[in-house]
């Protein structure tokens, strides 16, 4: 009992110093916009606050944007919490996108549900194999997986390239085909709920696949014997070795998970009915990149990882609107990255609340 | 023959900006803080350095506004480093999360700015820095159009950078102190070295080799900048864990992955490579694919910084 009170402590604590960071994130930002057009900030600054709430349909679009980054924030969540930092989810998720493309453009034999749900397993397995290679290298090579992953996110961009050009190639566009209507994932009514008028939103169930998967990775990481193996890799790999646990399988599985998360976010992402196709062009996918802040914010943590997704949407959202006021949306970019830098002083804060705690217990 | 010259002067222009990051980011690491805001440093170097040549090239003659430029990038970045450095190593925070967000913050704050001054974001520049043939030197056979011909005075800076990194870090008591704060900074602490204060130094000294870097890469592939180096911080993060964190296998690894990227942007120049079919995409993956294979033969005993990543807290023992 008195365990489950400190730990509950532990995590207020920790996210008092996290709704710390976003303020002073926030702060910065109405400074830049103060500096840049004082006529205007505060409009523009009401705009970021209110965006994602502004109309049922902002509402839809922070669900839609969040359901990748909440994908790839997981995959590079859950390798850290193994002890491997996963850079590579770029490469994971484009991979695993295209799989979902390719299955969603030319399985069109597949009845009815199991149409998308072919084309989420594809890009699950692709992920997982883009993010076990570097795995493997680590295992059995001893290649540090940051240069692994660095290396497989261009080879995945440039073969995802060549074989949308050679596949699935919408050369009008210059993007990836349209999918079948089978294979874009249900919208679940929600198309009905977030919409403002004709204006409908995107948002559709991969919200929902993104909160169960970070529900599963949560109880593999906390609950299972399973998850324990794995974080005992990443403590310290020798003494894993010592207690009996098959380090070299740890990692490849773990990178192997973290893909297959990556991989999903790619088919979340392309399958939400939204006409968004793969662009061709050699850019490396951001919203892997984006993984990395929104994991850490959400602290590694699973469950704090679909808040952080949330904010990063939200935010995006209001930058948008934003631009109403003649700002450019960049700015939502460095209020997120100070809200991240910031959150670097969350030990700062935790010994400053610890401090405070112990001053309360003692008067 | 100028196919081998188009080559070695292709490769110049891949590697030297990889190399001079990439000694950068080893300063750093060498002294216990991992730097992957390389990238974003490289940016707002570019941005900065790019900036002042659009307004100063029509003043001033080519030559001196690079290089006074050259000194700004690197300025900029120490500027920039002091952000990472003091979260990493006075808050010891986790290393990855202010350089996450410098990464972040780099090519957004860039771009705002950008937008600010001329309403675009792109900043256009006069490319008047290329050296035709130096004299004299540029007319000695083989040598003179492999290294003195069609060239840039930040090509040969980055040599100079990689001899001043290798004296720096294994002859000097600088040097020696930098490196045993990245092994041990208890027993350096102990024997009276100021770990946070050689920590501070590593970090910055990667800022200004960054912040030039980033400029070095932007001046001969393009005659604007637009907010971003194309992952070459990244990739020089990637050519200092290759290089195993030593000036002369980083050296190595630069010019290895340079020539690849050479030849997969130049295939098509070269008849030979140009008459088998194959297609162009693979050209592009064969760079990252070889830098894997050889990474797989040479990584049995590479052997990263022992106190890279944990921040020094003098208390803990």
């Amino acid at each position: 009992m008195e365990k489950r009170k400190s730990a509950l402590g532990a995590s207020l604590v920790n996210v008092f110093s996290s709704v710390t960071a976003i303020l002073v994130g926030l702060l910065f930002g109405f400074v830049i916009l103060l500096i840049s057009n004082a006529p205007q900030a505060p409009g523009g600054f009401l705009a970021i606050l209110t965006g994602g709430f502004s109309s049922m349909r902002d509402l839809g679009q922070v669900l839609y944007f969040a359901t990748p980054i909440i994908m790839t924030g997981l995959s590079v969540g859950f390798s850290s919490r193994t002890g491997l930092f996963n850079i590579g989810a770029s490469g994971q998720f484009i991979t695993g996108a295209y799989a979902a493309v390719f299955v969603g453009a030319k399985f069109t034999f597949l009845p009815g549900h199991l149409h998308w749900m072919t084309a989420l397993l594809a890009a699950m397995l692709v992920g997982a194999l883009w993010g076990a290679i570097p795995g493997f290298f680590k295992a059995f090579f001893n290649v540090n997986e940051v240069i692994a992953c660095i290396m497989m996110n261009y080879v995945g961009m440039y073969l995802v390239n060549f074989m949308i050009t050679k596949t699935v190639f919408d050369s009008l566009k210059n993007q990836s085909m349209r999918v079948a209507d089978a294979a874009n994932l249900p919208r679940m009514g929600m198309d009905l709920v977030f919409r403002e008028g004709n204006n409908v939103s995107s948002a559709n169930s991969g919200i929902f696949l993104a909160i169960l998967f970070a529900a599963l990775i949560y109880i593999i990481l906390e609950k299972t014997a399973f998850g324990y193996e794995l974080k005992a890799c990443g403590f310290n790999r020798e003494s894993a070795r010592y207690a009996g646990i098959n380090e070299r399988r740890s990692i490849v599985l773990s990178m192997l998970i973290a893909g297959a998360m990556a991989g999903l976010g790619g088919a979340l992402l392309y399958l939400a009915g939204s006409g968004k196709g793969i662009t061709v062009v050699d850019v490396l996918a951001s919203e892997g990149f984006n993984g990395i802040p929104v994991a850490l914010l959400g602290l590694n943590n699973p469950i704090g990882i679909i808040f952080s997704g949330l904010l990063v949407a939200y935010l995006n959202v209001g930058g948008f609107n934003m631009q109403l006021h003649s700002f450019a949306p960049q700015v939502i970019e460095i209020i997120i990255a100070v809200i991240i830098y910031f959150s670097a002083f969350a030990l700062l804060l935790r010994g400053f609340f610890n401090a405070l705690k112990k001053r309360k217990e003692e008067s | 023959m100028s196919v081998l010259y188009f080559l070695v002067q292709q490769t110049m222009f891949f590697s030297i900006p990889l190399l001079i990051v990439a000694l950068g980011g080893m300063f750093s690491e060498r002294s216990g803080v991992i730097n992957i805001a390389l990238e974003g440093i490289m940016i707002l170097g570019a941005f900065t350095g790019i900036l002042f040549i659009s307004f100063f090239q029509a003043a001033l003659p080519g030559q001196p506004v690079l290089l006074l430029a050259v000194l700004i990038s690197a300025l900029t970045g120490v500027a920039v480093s002091l952000l990472h450095g003091y979260a990493s190593i006075n808050m010891k925070a986790d290393q990855i999360i202010s350089g996450t967000a410098i990464n972040m913050l780099a090519p957004a704050l860039s771009i705002y700015i950008a937008r600010m001054i001329r309403t675009v974001q792109q900043i256009p520049f006069i490319n008047q820095f290329r050296i035709e043939i130096f004299p004299l030197l540029g007319n000695i056979p083989l040598i003179g159009p492999l290294f003195f011909q069609n060239t840039y005075i930040t090509t040969y800076l980055g040599f100079l950078v990689l001899a001043g990194s290798a004296i720096l870090l294994y002859k000097t008591r600088f040097g020696l102190r930098l490196r045993s704060c990245g092994e041990h900074p208890q027993a350096a602490d102990s024997a009276g070295i100021n770990v946070y204060r050689m920590r501070y130094a590593g970090v910055m000294i990667s800022g200004a080799l960054a912040g030039l870097g980033g400029l070095v890469f932007v001046i001969p592939t393009s005659t604007q900048f637009n907010a971003e180096v194309s992952g070459y911080g990244f990739l020089a993060l990637a050519v200092l864990i290759f290089g195993q964190w030593k000036p002369g296998r980083i050296l190595m690894a630069a010019f290895f992955f340079g020539l690849m990227k050479a030849v997969a942007s130049s295939y098509s120049g070269i008849t030979f490579m140009r008459a088998i079919p194959i297609p162009s995409y693979v050209y592009k993956m064969i760079p990252y694919i070889a830098t894997l294979v050889v990474l797989a033969f040479t990584s049995k005993k590479s052997q990263a910084p022992r106190a890279e990543g944990i921040p020094y807290d003098k208390g803990s023992r």
